[in-house]
């Protein structure tokens, strides 16, 4: 491809792939920093996968382990959904924590330690004490892509699904919305929805339009 | 990996034995991808399952082919498979690009499924590189074919009769003669492993490919869906076939939003 000014450079392409190319473009220090990464990501286990580990309160850890009867289970992924639930729906008096997650990626660490700052990353699980069967997760760190999967089997694998009801909280920017008018003249905040035939309920805002779609872990 | 929908009553929608399974490469302009909304759209194909697969970047949607308030509430995902029985057609389309690393697996996994259905053939829609041709390249058409040498020997002639032209392999060692010749599909994402493992599995395979750049990539998808159709003849081809296709309600707004008023 030649840009403006005649030099000819390759273009990224939306296959995603070129792994030959690249690898014969690299130069010794991305080598180095590539290794370096996948050291950090999939290291101990030498299983070969970024390890997330689900630590939950409840588990004695090891042998015998029941999965979590849920009947409502709340996920507010990203900052601002997570900030929503701190302000309006958590307090130490009605929710306990009773799992967190501890994963590892290039943008953000998140501990083993329930006691967080609104400014840290982190995901950690809480349980209604009135209703134990009600669960609520807090997710404010990022989950890298190769991560998502894991994170949804994890978490999911601990929990009894029937009758379960899930609701992902989540945000976009308004930027990244498409519609027929220009965004700068949109009324935002503004709420919309996505749900599973399966869920009969009243849903409190309008339908996502085609051509928008979800992406990440609320996708996942 | 393949979750069948639960249609609820009638025949096994999942028995795909001796049916065409077309699909897309995730490749240069996202070609593939829009020729296969283009046959999923005009041909009013059916939701039969999904892959359940974290080699794909997850996303999830409205259904995009919705054609009324009625039917835009079913939600889409990254990797979701169509039928046609009354063309022993399925189609499998992919939404977002592979996660790191995790396009081998994926190969593997779409492979084994295919011989496990018990699939005919498949039919594999891509795209190459257009700044990547040689001299040669440059002139005629820019469509080309791949046939597994299983399916060579199958449609082989039909494909002289239809004076289509194969994809040329190049030199291994560009610029130094005498080297050998292999297979090169600069941007075409998976096509060239999907199609050298098929050769090595005895997968009936054909691959159709147009060189492209990204931009604007709808008269390339246009394009590339007459090609298909001159061979598995989905629609009626006498008229103009380009307006025969019927373009999905989610290609609108490719390019952006509306423009703010106040910018004039």
């Amino acid at each position: 491809m030649a840009t403006f000014f005649g030099e000819v450079v390759v273009a990224p392409s939306r296959a995603g792939l070129d792994e030959e190319e690249e690898a014969r473009e690299e130069t010794p220090e991305d080598r180095e920093i590539r290794r370096e990464l996948e050291k950090k990501r999939y290291r101990r286990r030498g299983a070969g996968r970024a390890e997330i580990d689900v630590l939950w309160t409840w588990k004695s850890g090891g042998c015998g382990e029941e999965p979590l009867v849920c009947s409502r289970f709340i996920v507010a992924i990203g900052r601002n959904a997570a900030a929503f639930l701190s302000s309006f729906i958590l307090d130490s008096v009605c929710w306990e924590v009773v799992g967190v997650v501890k994963l590892w990626n290039e943008w953000c660490r998140t501990s083993s330690t329930t006691n967080v700052l609104p400014t840290d990353s982190f995901c950690l699980f809480y349980r209604l004490i009135s209703d134990p069967t009600v669960l609520l997760c807090q997710c404010s760190c990022y989950v890298a892509e190769d991560q998502q999967f894991q994170w949804l089997e994890k978490v999911f694998g601990s929990m009894q699904k029937e009758g379960l009801q899930v609701t992902i909280l989540s945000t976009c920017p308004v930027a990244d919305y498409k519609t027929q008018e220009s965004t700068l003249t949109l009324a935002s905040p503004f709420l919309k929805a996505l749900k599973t035939k399966e869920f009969q309920e009243q849903v409190c805002c309008p339908l996502l339009e085609q051509p928008n779609i979800v992406r990440d872990l609320p996708a996942a | 990996m393949f979750v069948p929908c639960d249609r609820g009553g009638g025949s096994a929608p999942s028995d795909l034995k001796s049916f065409t399974l077309l699909m897309p490469a995730v490749s240069v302009g996202n070609v593939g991808q829009l020729a296969i909304d283009l046959v999923i759209s005009t041909l009013d194909m059916t939701k039969v399952g999904y892959f359940y697969t974290d080699c794909l970047v997850p996303m999830v949607g409205n259904n995009p082919y919705a054609t009324a308030e009625e039917n835009s509430t079913e939600l889409s995902i990254n990797a979701e498979v169509y039928s046609l029985p009354s063309k022993k057609l399925v189609v499998l389309q992919i939404r977002s690009p592979f996660i790191k690393n995790k396009y081998r697996p994926f190969c593997e996994i779409l492979l084994s499924w295919v011989k496990s259905s018990k699939c005919a053939r498949v039919v594999l829609l891509s795209s190459s590189h257009a700044y990547q041709r040689d001299d040669e390249q440059l002139l005629g058409t820019p469509l080309r074919y791949l046939l597994t040498p299983d399916l060579e020997k199958a449609v082989g002639g039909l494909m002289q009769e239809l004076n289509w032209k194969e994809m040329e392999k190049v030199a291994a060692y560009p610029g130094i003669s005498d080297t050998d010749k292999v297979l090169h599909i600069p941007g075409g994402g998976i096509t060239k492993l999907l199609f050298t493992e098929s050769c090595s599995k005895g997968i009936q395979m054909a691959v159709l490919l147009k060189f492209c750049s990204e931009g604007d990539n709808i008269p390339d998808a246009f394009v590339l869906v007459n090609y298909l159709n001159e061979w598995l003849q989905l629609i009626k081809s006498e008229v103009n076939p380009s307006s025969q296709w019927k373009i999905p309600s989610s290609w609108r707004l490719l390019f952006g939003n509306g423009l703010p008023p106040a910018l004039f």
